[in-house]
């Protein structure tokens, strides 16, 4: 198989929209912190938390949606912790970030092994089944990769929309990036500087944990240990690469995921049999580098991202 | 009581006290102001005029007392109360967000969160209507951050018309503006009073307080010392009352310049983010002279000052100190070539706060004998010399053994004085040397730098304060835009010549002039 009859494969791009389906929804989580002014590193151990209890939720006998909302409440609670810490107490955001991280990762897997104690092999849920739009999944090519996939891919593109609606065209969304580009221009106008941001981590958080869920619930339909493996790192990469922009995040994400389905795709070539397959492994990681280093050197941070806002500090 | 006594009372705030710590930031301040009145609160940095203002708009709670605006009492620790009061801010460090445009800036906070859509065109309406009236012309569109110091002002006093303020508390609006500036800013608060609004103007600027105020209310030490009509008091009197007591600036005799020691030719420095670095820069540091800098905050200065403290070299162009291009600039070859400087920010760049007095006297020499041979400290010698600052320099502080950051910003820079000037150096780099402190360190401070000129020393004076430029230098350079305007020798300029330097105005014509002439038979 030829390079160029990958990139007109319909079942490359499927791949690649389903694989950059749960870092929409994490990128989406993270950019909403980080537009309020706080980084939010926990994002790596919440991604894995709602993994969890997305999945747990179903397998108990909820049904899916109920499972996707479970997710969502159980990453707002890992918010409400590092929004608590980071936003009131104004401790280091990295810190905060990283303890969250490890706190939800070692939670999960407590709460994993006191739930299953006998499994070897974790049992399987029915999961979200793709769903073809009519008329649209007709459509050669973007039919099968964008119209046929399951439900939580569409939420995930929905999403982007809506954020970044609120992000421009609402007063609170006006008020969430003030409070990331300079707090004190949000308390000067009797707005809560710590009701915006705890606010925002934690739906953000719970965006991150609906992330996490799209693998156990969508992707996959099972739980493993690891099988976040970073993901939630690169969607902070992405963050930058989006240049904090909801549009250009989820360009990211595609482009990350691309490279992602290429790689597996390449591997299988002749040209794959000649090199390592750790070197294909490596490409997305390596090309996603390359192309922040490119896309994020204009990019306008927000003014107080990881700056500590507290009211009547002399 | 004053001419205005028969107007009706807007804002009365009643046994106001603040503590932080041990501190009484305020003590049992009360005050009204009527409606149509400017009245100034004066007083030196540390006086409390910043506390009061940010407990009568909610952003502190008071220990003890009452805000009362028309008449209502406001709940404490609440700016939504005082907004929605009629109570507007103008902060000392403007409350913009830089990234965003001038009409998001304005509605923030302005309608429910909960709202679905941004009133937009309605916003636009009155903004313009507002300009119209107060004579605040912005572009709605611009961002905060590609305008001027004096453009985000307007922005500021626009956020609090928006909201239809009637009370307009602006906390040292004139620090950053050029005389013009300040003058367009004065025609917009004679305006809003015409208009029936009513104004707080907290300033030390004794002129500033003449020219707008109708009464003035001086502080000392979070205390209301005096209350005033402004008809019944000149600027001497603000001045001691200020301090309580009688001040004399030090005497200035002009200073007869010797040798150039520092020569910059046409020298480029690279832009640092927004600050520009100096474009072609020639200048001449001479010995017994105070060369001063005027300009608005942002123009360059912070690259001269780097360039000269040795944290910079010259993109291009020359720098010779005593004739010779220094080699491998450095700060270290700096102070190793007798220049000395105060830090334009004695808390971050000046001092180490968690340091002792004596760590933060050898600072800079630490590295030399006699405080340092063969790699280790006698701290006994620095520990002498730090004592001996402490007496000359009249350190008031425990002890060299304290920690710099209990001392006050006065003492700090007293000690910073003292080493520099026991250095015995041969350039001064004094940037913003009095900034924050009260008259009598001023003049202490600057008695200092003239007694180290007559000795000698080529001094740099940076500043924004003009009065505090035309009063020491000898000669006075104006940057804007990392661009310097010729040397204008002492009480050659106006405050308001130099202005239309600082306002940028004065150099492209004047360079075409000087390639008219030349192109002139």
């Amino acid at each position: 198989m030829d390079f160029f009859d990958i990139l007109i494969s319909a079942s490359f791009w499927t791949a690649a929209i389903r694989i950059a389906s749960p870092l929409i929804f994490a990128t989406l989580g993270e950019l909403i912190c980080e537009r309020a002014g706080v980084l939010n590193l926990g994002i790596e151990g919440i991604m894995v938390a709602g993994a969890f209890a997305g999945w747990m939720a179903v397998y108990s006998g909820t049904g899916l949606w109920t499972g996707v909302a479970v997710a969502m409440a159980v990453g707002m609670l890992f918010g409400l912790v590092h929004s608590l810490l980071t936003v009131p107490f104004g401790l280091s955001q990295h810190v905060v970030g990283l303890g969250v991280t490890l706190l939800a990762t070692s939670l999960t897997y407590y709460a994993y092994r006191l739930a299953l104690p006998e499994v070897t092999s974790p049992p399987k849920i029915e999961a979200f089944q793709p769903f073809e739009i009519p008329i649209l999944s007709d459509i050669p090519l973007i039919g099968p990769a964008l119209f046929s996939q399951t439900p939580l891919t569409y939420l995930a593109f929905i999403l982007v929309g809506v954020v970044a609606l609120v992000l421009y065209r609402t007063p609170l969304g006006l008020a969430l990036r003030a409070a990331g580009e300079n707090p004190a221009a949000v308390a000067a106008q009797g707005l809560s500087v710590t009701a915006i941001r705890m606010g925002a981590v934690m739906v953000g958080s719970g965006l991150m944990a609906v992330g996490g869920a799209f693998l156990t619930m969508s992707a996959f339909d099972s739980f493993f240990f690891e099988m976040v493996n970073g993901r939630g790192w690169i969607c902070i990469a992405l963050v930058v690469f989006g240049a904090w922009k909801p549009g250009k995040a989820l360009l990211g994400a595609i482009l990350f995921a691309a490279f992602d389905a290429l790689q597996i795709r390449i591997q299988q070539t002749p040209l794959g049999a000649d090199i390592p397959y750790q070197v294909f492994l490596m490409m997305p990681y390596f090309l996603s580098i390359l192309a922040l280093i490119v896309m994020s050197r204009r990019a306008e941070v927000p003014a107080a991202l990881m700056v500590p806002f507290n009211k009547g500090e002399r | 009581m004053t001419d205005n006594g028969t107007a009706r009372v807007v804002l009365r705030l009643d046994g106001i006290t603040k503590r932080f710590g041990k501190l009484v930031a305020n003590d049992a301040i009360s005050l009204s102001l009527h409606e149509g009145e400017v009245i100034a609160l004066l007083g030196e940095n540390g006086a409390g005029k910043t506390t009061l203002m940010n407990i009568l708009f909610g952003q502190y709670t008071a220990d003890e007392g009452t805000v009362e605006v028309f008449g209502r009492t406001l709940p404490p620790g609440n700016p939504r109360a005082a907004l929605d009061a009629g109570v507007g801010m103008v902060h000392q460090h403007f409350t913009l967000a830089d990234n965003m445009t001038v009409l998001e800036n304005v509605t923030l906070g302005t309608q429910s969160l909960l709202a679905l859509s941004q009133r937009r065109a309605g916003a636009r309406e009155k903004l313009a209507r507002l300009s119209a009236d107060f004579g605040l012309q912005v572009h709605l569109d611009a961002k905060v951050g590609s305008l001027t110091v004096g453009e985000r002002q307007r922005v500021e006093i626009l956020k609090a018309l928006y909201r239809d303020a009637r009370i307009l508390i602006l906390d040292e609006p004139t620090a950053v503006l050029t005389p013009q500036e300040t003058e367009d800013l004065f025609a917009t608060l004679r305006k809003a009073v015409r208009l029936g609004l009513s104004v707080v103007f907290i300033s030390h600027k004794l002129h500033e307080v003449m020219a707008i105020s109708d009464r003035v209310l001086i502080l000392r030490h979070g205390k209301l010392v005096a209350e005033r009509p402004i008809a019944e008091v000149d600027k001497e009197k603000l001045a001691a009352l200020m301090v309580g007591a009688e001040v004399s600036a030090p005497r200035v005799e002009p200073g007869t310049p010797g040798a150039v020691l520092m020569q910059l030719d046409d020298v480029t420095t690279p832009d640092r983010g927004n600050a520009p670095g100096l474009k072609s820069m020639s200048l001449a540091l001479r010995a017994g002279q105070i060369t001063g800098l005027a300009g608005v905050s942002g123009n360059g200065q912070g690259a001269l000052a780097d360039l000269i403290g040795g944290l910079v070299s010259p993109e291009t162009g020359r720098m010779e100190l005593d004739g010779a291009q220094p080699t491998g600039w450095s700060p270290r070859v700096a102070v190793q070539s007798g220049i000395a400087r105060i830090p334009e920010d004695r808390h971050r760049t000046g001092t180490i706060a968690a340091f002792d007095l004596t760590e933060n006297a050898i600072l800079e020499t630490y590295a030399q004998p006699p405080y340092s041979r063969s790699g280790w400290m006698n701290w006994a010698r620095a520990e002498s010399f730090t004592r001996q600052i402490i007496d000359t320099y009249d350190v008031r502080c425990p002890g060299p053994g304290t920690r710099i950051g209990l001392l006050s910003g006065g003492n700090m820079q007293k000690l910073i004085l003292g080493r520099v000037l026991e250095a015995a150096p041969r350039i001064i780099l004094a940037n913003q040397p009095v900034r924050g402190l009260d008259i009598g360190a001023v003049n202490y401070v600057h008695g200092q730098l003239l007694a180290a000129r007559d000795r000698g020393a080529a001094v740099l004076l940076i500043s924004e304060d003009l009065d505090e430029i035309m009063a020491l230098s000898d000669v006075i350079h104006v940057i804007s835009e990392g661009r310097l305007s010729p040397g204008f020798p002492r009480g050659r300029m106006t405050p308001a010549e130099l202005g239309v330097w600082m306002a940028g105005q004065g150099f492209e014509p004047h360079e075409a002039e000087q390639e008219d002439s030349a192109h002139a038979p």
